[in-house]
């Protein structure tokens, strides 16, 4: 009976996890919630590991409520949400194990609030429905705004407040923008949509251009893209490193919505809505990397510059896609897919450092030695070589991969040059926060706070996922770029979305 | 295989002293050694075939796609380098044992040391251009470990980060170079590249990957202009100097271009720039090698000279230049390593390597003494030793040489002025320290243990046996090592005597002058002392600081932390995405016929716009605006009335009601001082702003009314009844046909109310003892009336919230709507009675009714499964019962529970939380 609901069944368990975690459960409610959450994670990682398996022979498309593509809501799994959930679950279980050994107990509901997260970011992935995507960005988003706050404290309340304020002007937008796509077109469905939007002329082509445009700024607001990534430093920097980490998949959502929205319906084959945003993607993206390089060297705190690192990530990625051709967005998957593990280990390592480090917290400044001096001081190693692109690991292969990209001079005089600056940038800054928290440290006795060996691997585990990467680097590569085939033919996807008329759904 | 295996071993083996680190030294030394030896042994067996003509090669597939393979191969430069890194490594590990102190972690020492050396086997044995790039960052990795090892000090940190600074972006100047070779050449193996040399020469691009290449090559050989990192680097250990600065890393540079010179030399370009800068870095390094008081000091500048001449023999290009300089590399590693070592041993056993501190060792240690003038001699090429030689040979390219035309001749000149300072420092080497006067050392000298000495005794035993013998000790390796560079065919001769002729003239002149200069130098100390120059390590951190400050000064002007500039940078967004689309537009208005325009609409539209205007203008007087806002919501509500939405109405009406009323509670914990006024220019930039984005969003709206307009819902129109069971299309909707959306809100809703009681929570606001005039609030909290009119008002509401729920699958109503009204009922009890007295009558968890509202909403999607339909399918059917008549029986309206359930609880949740702030008593309730 599973295998039939399969496709919505990563949406249904964290669902009921977090509704299970919001009853009292008696006086010892959060070791019940514990037990909920981590069964919940493993099964997700279950659950996406079959679902990728099946993908690779047919896109799984699940008819909610038995109302048929175009009129009812359909989940669509094909590779790449097959591919996205199965990231957010690799990543969500090492995460939420760092968080049980005491971050959860800062505040209130952090584990339901933990699910409901995966349920929006999942929800966003699998949707073929452009206001279902709505709704679970607003999951998501309401899930993010409490997270954040987790732990309490001035600071994160007012990055939280920017953050809040940002989102919401960006969701009256997105539903301006869906208006527009809406009364253009009288669909929501995605295929649907696409296939209305390459036919139409005139006027009607410009009002859905400014409609998809507005769908450009929200989602590039999600993914943090010059000039709407404000909100991301101090959000990023200040809150607990277990909900910083669990972001790291959280811009990949914007960029995941770019990706389908503008090789789905704004992609190649839409008549004169296609290409649209092309080169804005490309300037701003390589703005957002500029930036991105200057805040990284510019940071005085690890964890701030490990979100600058997060910028960009997110510019590398945007102007990669914008090039469009097949390597790039292979290029720009598998560089989604190194990022956010180390970005992940990053901020999970950055919370340990600056607890051990005490009063110095995670400023780049000499400070007392750490307890577990030896075994962060290579964790750190390797992740910072790893996120800046040296090799050995997925930062190289990944970086080569981007830059293959590049096909014409113009691509190659631009993007090379920032890309690989900003990667020396990195090299100078992370160089200089390990020296200074490593190396430079203050005479005298250690702290006493040490993390627990179980707390420590959750980080090993999600840099194993960047030495995975790059020993079957090929094998992945294959994978992602099987998805961009994919993406550059969206009448594959239009065609297993809209084929299904009526009747039921086996 | 075997070759893979040689390159693996010490990565690999890396780890074993890390395994052992708690055992002795001697324990952990061995581990380190065994790899080294094991490595050797490898080689040794693969090296008769690469003498014999053969290339061993090792392919395996990667990354196809990137044409990266993990491929070596070992051809004759190969070798030479790869017996250099470790056989000079394995007489290193040996050293180390003895040179490190007790204090230091040998484990941490040999697995850094040991990752450096399959790094550098890496870069000498790729066949592919990208392994070794690869190979090449590992090398700037381990390096960094290396020289940062004792990392208490600042020197060490310091020169450590400088040297991965410098070398790290040659890497990627070299990446770059590598990337466009490839795409020339089609391929990144060495074979494909070599062939493709002519293309790649003749190519437009060939001056950028020639500069990006060389780049790479001169930062990490330490060539001018990118020298000044190396003499930092000495911070080091004595035995990662003794290795990374005569056999390894610096010759990586040089590894790289006589790599490269059969696709990127012989050209103008190549032949300029290479040796130019060879022969400044030549004459600088010598220079300062003779200025420096610290011994390992004076072997840095030494090293970067000898580099120097290195590249200068690579950039002359001709058959004799290249065995020159692959003779030259030989030689200097011999040399190098050994004096690296000594300087080790004198720092070890007197506590210093001040020039100025030490002298008269030669009583005290009589071996060294020998040992270090047998190498120095070498390093100033005195004949007998193979320095002499390849030394000579270099002078016979420098003065062969025609490439300048007439300004010929500066070139043997200047090189003979290197040669001099080079015997110059080389003396003042040995005799500042063994001769010379003995001054009082923090240590009492004496010689090192013999094993200590062992391995310097076997690069000085080289020293002398090459030097008289070069033909037999070295030709079989370097004539593969120069087929691979100068291509097919190559012939090695060296002689120990050519007759007398210019070089011998210029090499004694170079004797000659070098003794003269040494004896002169307290003048060129006093002529240097004029020049103030700032130590590099001090420059270097200045400018990251600087570097660091200024971007961290810009992030402050990009990021002032102002929301209202991040809010105006996202309009403006919106502005310059949107506007040039709607310049295209022929025509905002559509060709659908218009309504006409009647009284009670316009009055209906100008109170909705001078309402919205008020919000605005009375922003400052936050309960007006929110008046204000209100009265722009019932406006809407209107207008769903008027175009047949009653469900939209009804929602909209209890929406404005219950969220009008919760700002209005959250009112009372804002700062009641009203914010300054912004600037006229920053109102006017909103104006300017807001009024574009309403503009753009009105065209947009008109465009859209204005067209004919044909969609899905037609569809749901048709198939509410037969497919969904209800009359009410609305309600249909939000229950079945687009159940899961819904599904999804009542989540956020949920979400939403655990988010404000998770930050209500842990929130101490402050709490106004009265308004903004200061007057305190009323001592009645609850008046009279309205809590008599609260308690009669309940039970109606919750009887009309009752029917509006029963009848909404089919009449205007619904869940939703039921839930906004019975919470509006409740929060009228809150309002009128106060929260202790709502708590000791109801005392219920709206968290968990909130979850069960979501979750009995879940259970009825999933439910459908065991009928075998998708999630949320639903099912309906008409029961005839006795007195009621017909009446329907659908899922539906379990899930419309669910909402109303999750409505109820998730308003009340937040409303509770409100009022708990201001009561006296709150337990806090941490960790839930």
């Amino acid at each position: 009976m599973l295998s039939q609901h399969l496709a919505i069944l990563p949406l249904l368990i964290p669902l009921f996890a977090a509704l299970l975690q919001l009853f009292p459960w008696g006086n010892n409610p959060q070791f019940y919630r514990r037990i909920i959450g981590l069964v919940s994670c493993s099964l997700l990682i279950i659950v996406s590991v079959t679902l990728l398996l099946q993908v690779n022979s047919t896109t799984l498309v699940y008819a909610v409520g038995n109302w048929q593509a175009p009129y009812g809501i359909v989940l669509v799994v094909d590779r790449l949400a097959a591919m996205m959930v199965l990231l957010t679950a690799l990543l969500a279980l090492p995460v939420l194990i760092f968080g049980c050994y005491g971050e959860d107990n800062l505040g209130s509901h952090f584990h339901a609030l933990f699910q409901f997260q995966l349920l929006g970011i999942l929800g966003a992935f699998l949707t073929g429905d452009l206001f279902n995507l709505f709704v679970f960005f607003e999951v998501l988003l309401i899930s993010s705004y409490a997270l954040l706050m987790h732990g309490g404290g001035k600071q994160k309340l007012r990055a939280t407040l920017h953050y809040v304020l940002l989102n919401l002007a960006g969701s009256a937008l997105f539903l301006i923008s869906l208006g527009i796509l809406y009364g253009i077109t009288g669909t929501l469905n995605m295929a649907d949509m696409a296939m209305k939007v390459s036919t139409l002329t005139g006027d009607d082509a410009a009002i859905a251009r400014s409609g998809g445009l507005l769908l450009l700024i929200v989602s590039g607001l999600k993914a943090a893209l010059l000039p709407l990534y404000f909100w991301l430093p101090q959000a990023y920097a200040t809150t607990t490193g277990t909900v910083a980490a669990l972001f790291a998949i959280m811009t990949k959502v914007g960029i995941y919505a770019i990706i389908r929205v503008f090789t789905l319906i704004f992609g190649a084959d839409a008549g004169l809505a296609a290409g649209l945003g092309y080169d804005w993607l490309w300037w701003l993206g390589l703005a957002t990397l500029a930036v991105g390089g200057l805040g990284v060297l510019g940071s005085r705190d690890l964890r701030l510059a490990i979100a600058y690192l997060v910028v960009i990530s997110v510019g590398t990625m945007l102007t990669t896609f914008s090039m469009g051709n097949d390597r790039a967005i292979s290029g720009v998957l598998f560089y989604l897919l190194h990022s956010t593990l180390v970005t992940g280990a990053l901020f999970l390592l950055a919370d340990v450092i600056a607890a051990q480090r005490g009063k110095t917290a995670s400023r780049i400044i000499k400070g007392r030695k750490l307890a577990q001096h030896a075994a962060l001081g290579l964790l750190f190693f390797v992740a910072a070589i790893t996120v800046i692109g040296m090799p050995p690991l997925s930062g190289f292969v990944s970086k080569l991969f981007i830059l293959e990209a590049a096909r014409t001079g113009a691509q190659v005089a631009l993007l090379w040059p920032l890309v690989l600056f900003s990667t020396f940038l990195g090299m100078i800054a992370l160089s200089r926060a390990g020296s200074r928290m490593f190396w430079h440290t203050l005479p005298g006795k250690p702290a006493d706070i040490s993390h627990p060996r179980g707390q420590l691997a959750t980080i090993a585990v999600l840099l194993l996922g960047a030495i995975a990467l790059t020993i079957f680097a090929q094998p992945v590569s294959d994978f992602t770029t099987a998805i961009a085939d994919d993406l550059s033919q969206p009448e594959r996807y239009i065609e297993a979305v809209l084929q299904l008329t009526g009747g039921d759904h086996e | 295989m075997y070759l893979a295996l040689m390159v693996a071993l010490p990565f690999l083996g890396a780890i074993a002293p890390l395994l052992v680190r708690h055992h002795s030294r001697r324990t952990i030394s061995y581990a380190a050694g065994a790899v080294a030896v094991v490595s050797l042994l490898l080689l040794g067996y693969l090296t008769p075939s690469v003498l014999a003509g053969e290339v061993p090669q090792f392919l395996a597939t990667w990354l196809p796609q990137l044409g990266l393979h993990v491929a070596f191969r070992l051809d004759g430069l190969s070798l030479l380098f790869a017996a250099l890194i470790l056989g000079i490594g394995l007489l290193i590990i040996i050293y180390a044992h003895f040179y490190l102190s007790q204090h230091d972690d040998a484990g941490r020492f040999y697995a850094c040391l040991l990752l450096f050396m399959g790094s550098m086997l890496g870069i000498v044995t790729a066949d592919n251009l990208i392994l070794l790039w690869f190979f090449w960052e590992l090398t700037s990795i381990s390096s960094f470990l290396l020289i940062g090892f004792w990392f208490h000090q600042s020197n060490a940190r310091r020169g450590a980060r400088m040297a991965l600074a410098i070398t790290g972006a040659g890497g990627l100047a070299l990446l770059a170079g590598i990337l466009l070779i490839g795409n020339i050449a089609g391929s990144y193996q060495l074979d494909a590249v070599f062939a493709a040399a002519d293309a790649i020469r003749a190519h437009s691009l060939y001056v950028p990957a020639l500069l990006l290449v060389l780049i790479g090559a001169f930062t990490k050989s330490a060539q001018f202009p990118f020298q000044f990192w190396l003499p930092h680097a000495m911070a080091a250990p004595t035995p990662v100097s003794a290795y990374l600065h005569s056999a390894t890393m610096v010759k990586a540079g040089i590894f790289l271009l006589a790599r490269l010179f059969p696709v990127l030399g012989g050209t103008f370009e190549w032949f300029t720039i290479v040796t130019l800068v060879g022969l400044a870095t030549m004459l600088f390094g010598a220079y300062f090698a003779l200025l420096k008081n610290d011994l390992k000091g004076l072997l840095a500048f030494s090293t970067i000279s000898h580099l120097g001449l290195i590249t200068m023999l690579l950039g002359l290009g001709t058959h004799g230049a290249l065995l020159a300089a692959l003779f030259h590399i030989l030689n200097h590693a011999t040399f190098k390593a050994g004096l690296f070592m000594i300087a080790g041993i004198i720092d070890h056993e007197t506590g210093s390597r001040d020039l100025r501190k030490l002298g008269g060792l030669r009583k005290a240690m009589p071996m060294t003494m020998w040992l270090a003038m047998i190498t120095s001699a070498a390093m100033a090429g005195v004949p007998l030793l193979n320095g002499f030689l390849s030394k000579e040979m270099f002078f016979t390219e420098a003065y062969q040489q025609h490439l300048f035309g007439g300004l010929s001749w500066f070139i043997p000149v200047l090189v003979t002025l290197g040669a001099m300072l080079s015997v110059a420092y080389s003396i003042r080497f040995v005799y500042d320290v063994f001769f010379d006067k003995a001054h009082e050392l923090p240590k009492q000298p004496h010689e090192p243990p013999i094993m200590m000495r062992v391995p310097v005794l076997i690069l000085a035993a080289l020293c002398i046996t090459v030097g008289i013998a070069p033909m037999i000790m070295v030709s079989g390796f370097l004539t593969p090592a120069l087929t691979s560079v100068a291509g097919a065919d190559a012939e090695v001769y060296i002689a120990l005597w050519h007759g007398f002729n210019l070089p011998l003239l210029m090499s004694v002149l170079a004797l000659l002058g070098g003794i003269i200069i040494y004896l002169q130098r307290t003048e060129l100390f006093n002529f240097n002392r004029q020049f103030d120059i700032r130590d590099a390590k001090d420059v270097f951190a200045g400018i990251v600081s600087r570097v660091t400050r200024f971007c961290d000064n810009l992030m402050q002007r990009i990021e002032t932390g102002s929301l209202q500039r991040y809010m105006a940078a996202l309009f403006i967004l919106v502005l310059v995405f949107v506007i040039p689309e709607l310049m295209n537009i022929s025509a905002l208005t559509g060709s659908r016929p218009q309504l006409d325009v009647d009284a009670i609409s316009l009055s209906g539209a100008i109170i909705l716009m001078a309402a919205a205007f008020g919000a605005v203008i009375f922003h400052r007087q936050r309960l007006t605006s929110l008046l204000m806002l209100s009265v722009v919501g019932l406006m809407v509500s209107l207008v769903f009335i008027q175009f047949s939405a009653p469900d939209l109405a009804m929602t909209q009406l209890v929406v404005e009601v219950v969220s009008i009323l919760l700002m209005i509670l959250a009112l009372f914990f804002m700062p009641q001082r009203i914010p300054r006024s912004s600037t006229g220019g920053r109102v006017a930039r909103d104006i300017l702003i807001a009024g574009f984005v309403g503009g753009v969003v009105g065209s947009i709206t008109f465009a859209l009314l204005t067209r004919p307009f044909s969609s899905i819902s037609d569809y749901f129109l048709a198939n509410s009844v037969p497919g969904g069971g209800g009359t009410n299309v609305v309600n249909v909707i939000l229950v079945d046909f687009r159940g899961f959306d819904t599904l999804g809100e009542i989540t956020v809703l949920a979400i939403a109310a655990a988010g404000i009681h998770k930050l209500l929570n842990n929130l101490r606001p402050f709490m106004p003892s009265g308004d903004v005039d200061g007057r305190a609030w009323h001592q009645v909290k609850h008046p009279m009336m309205l809590q008599t009119i609260s308690q009669l008002v309940l039970p109606l509401a919750l009887m009309v919230s009752m029917y509006i729920f029963l009848r909404g699958h089919n009449l205007p109503g619904g869940g939703f709507i039921a839930g906004l009204v019975t919470a509006a009922a409740m929060i009228l009890q809150y309002m009128a009675n106060g929260v202790d007295w709502v708590k000791e009558r109801f005392n219920y968890n709206y968290q968990s009714l909130a979850a069960i509202g979501v979750l009995i909403a879940s259970l009825t999607g999933v439910g459908s499964w065991l009928f075998g339909a998708n999630f949320l399918t639903s099912w309906f059917t008409y029961l005839d019962w006795p007195i009621v008549g017909k009446f329907e029986i659908a899922t539906a309206i379990l899930f419309d529970l669910g909402v109303y359930l999750t409505v109820i609880g998730a308003t009340l949740m937040i409303l509770a939380n409100f009022g708990q702030m201001t009561t006296r008593h709150r337990p806090r309730q941490e960790g839930h």
